[in-house]
């Protein structure tokens, strides 16, 4: 029973936290980098929602701006790895430190700030869960919509094959450092958005929120994906797969509190089953195949890796 | 359509490892050459096509393309003068993307993109009979992803792609090398069907001696960093791979070395 009255808490903040994970999977996926920023962006978002709704600014004006200020921390991050060469990783985890100073003075040197839910209007709290899930979905088959018809545009297609293949997408034209610049700033946009949501939703803003969200983003990923790649791996399918992801995170993460589990140990709960679907392909792999012989040059195993040795 | 002068790269430079892969190499193309590039491993041949696709800046001299000046031009831009084939079967495409995409890509190669649809319906009709030009079975195909296709495949397909928007200079890098012969055989056909067809400016590095005198109007070899022998018209096409070996030996007073060029006569 104490499970069940759980569960529309736990469906609106899955469906929060699977928005997050789709800003995720752009960065991840689709342009093929690890982008650490994103512990740090989804605090961005919120902290910008929540100071700016405190401060009387209109909710849906607050959001915008969270997004705005979300996709900036995607350029920093884009800027740090294309134009000084910094490798993308330690690239995001710069600007997620950069990110813990801005952020706290966001908040007016505080580690929290509260929003007055009965006074600002907000698209989503948690006094009521129903009406939290109806407007999360809709932000979310608004952002999925506009994302699909991106990613079928000229520019969206040049996002795509930068992330599949730069050398091809370089010799096609493509400014490959530009894209991944884009791409990041709208992957830390909808990760702000989502952070904006979940401030919104919980009625504050805390310094620490967002540690290790990108652990959760891959584990809603993983999830999603695990199941919509079976159905039928398309853009849109994935996407949703990914939403599913996160509320199936989020109810587990409901249940096993129930089940009496100390909240401390959730974040290793979180890091444990992103490192088993990290691992399964790998192991299965190693241990589970069975030997065939080699295929000539081009087999189907997707990416290539590109061997061309230079100065040959 | 092609001028490169005194055109130097060294790699490494100042370290032991120091390797000078250009040294002052100079090269005149004219429009509509096909030219066919042999040399030995080190001999600068895909250095030379690396310089003129714009992947580093050379240490000195000078690049120009239809009396363009390009030598400090990145390479995304460049791109808009260039088609390029790999020697890598894997590198010339976006795997995980179907086969309509990344024509669609290539067919705006040079074009500013924008926040229209990527790929017209009409398109879509034209790439399936420019891919059943091909005779590969591609043509109903279109929606595959270019990942599930052979190697051969996928070179023929990078073909199209670097020639479907008309580029003033093709620079195919070895690109059967990584094929089976028969394969190779097959993708080589389609090559001089599309260079004569749209009569384009071609420079093919190839490590078959018998390709290279098959193939184009013009023939030159590379030793150290610099073309030792320029053959082209009725001297190219009379010419024999034991010629061919004389004439480097002449040049370049040494003896050819290159395992690979000589197994595969």
């Amino acid at each position: 029973m104490a499970f069940l009255n759980a569960l529309p808490g736990a469906v609106a903040e899955g469906l929060i936290w699977g928005l997050m994970a789709i800003g995720v999977y752009i960065s991840y996926k689709i342009l093929d980098i690890a982008d650490l920023t994103v512990d740090g962006s989804i605090c961005t978002g919120g902290c910008v929602c929540a100071v700016l709704i405190a401060n009387g600014v209109p909710v849906w004006l607050s959001v915008i701006a969270a997004f705005i200020a979300g996709a900036l921390t995607g350029v920093l991050t884009g800027l740090f790895h294309t134009a000084l060469g910094i490798p993308s990783i330690l690239a995001g985890i710069l600007t997620q430190l950069i990110l813990y100073s801005v952020n706290l003075s966001i908040l007016g040197g505080k580690s929290l700030v509260t929003i007055n839910y009965r006074d600002s209007n907000l698209l989503l709290h948690m006094s009521d869960n129903i009406g939290a899930i109806i407007a999360a979905g809709l932000i979310i088959t608004a952002t999925i919509i506009m994302l699909w018809l991106f990613f079928y545009t000229e520019v969206g297609l040049t996002l795509k094959s930068t992330g599949d293949n730069p050398d091809m997408s370089c010799a096609q034209g493509v400014n490959v450092k530009l894209n991944k610049v884009i791409g990041l700033a709208i992957s830390n946009g909808i990760v702000a958005l989502s952070g904006a949501m979940l401030a919104q939703y919980k009625g504050s803003a805390n310094i620490n929120d967002g540690r290790g969200a990108i652990v959760i983003g891959l584990a809603a990923i993983f999830i999603g994906l695990s199941v919509s790649m079976k159905i039928k791996p398309n853009f849109v399918v994935s996407l949703i797969g990914v939403i599913g992801g996160g509320i199936v995170y989020y109810i587990i993460y409901n249940f096993v509190i129930l089940l009496g589990l100390k909240t401390d140990y959730l974040k290793m709960l979180s890091a444990i089953i992103v490192a088993l679907f990290l691992a399964i392909p790998y192991l299965k792999g190693k241990y589970f195949t069975k030997q065939k012989p080699e295929n000539m040059v081009g087999a189907s195993d997707g990416k290539g890796t590109a061997g061309g040795e230079a100065g040959a | 359509m092609l001028k490169i002068t005194n055109l130097k790269k060294t790699f490494n430079p100042g370290t032991v490892n120091a390797k000078t892969a250009l040294n002052g190499l100079n090269l005149t193309l004219e429009d509509g050459d096909f030219v066919t590039v042999i040399g030995g491993n080190g001999a600068g041949k895909s250095t030379m096509l690396n310089a003129i696709a714009g992947v580093w800046k050379p240490d000195c001299g000078k690049v120009e393309i239809d009396g363009v000046d390009v030598t400090n031009m990145p390479e995304y831009k460049r791109a808009a003068l260039l088609g390029r084939v790999f020697q890598d079967p894997m590198k010339g495409t976006a795997p995980d993307m179907e086969i309509a995409e990344n024509l669609a890509i290539a067919a705006r190669r040079g074009t500013k993109r924008k926040l229209i649809w990527g790929i017209k319906k009409a398109e879509r009709e034209e790439y399936k009979k420019l891919l059943a030009t091909l005779e590969l079975g591609l043509e109903n195909r279109l929606s595959s992803k270019v990942g599930l296709l052979s190697g051969g495949q996928r070179q023929a397909v990078t073909l199209l792609m670097a020639t479907l928007r008309r580029p003033k200079l093709l620079l195919l890098d070895e690109h059967t090398a990584a094929l089976d012969p028969k394969t190779a055989a097959k993708v080589l056909e389609i090559t001089d069907k599309i260079v004569t067809e749209n009569k384009l400016t071609t420079i093919m590095i190839t490590h078959n001696m018998h390709d290279a005198i098959a193939h184009g109007n013009r023939l030159i070899m590379m030793h150290e960093g610099r073309v030792i022998i320029d053959v082209s018209g009725e001297e190219k096409k009379k010419l024999t791979i034991a010629e061919l070996l004389g004439l480097f030996e002449k040049a370049s007073g040494s003896e050819f070395a290159s395992d690979k060029a000589l197994l595969s006569k």
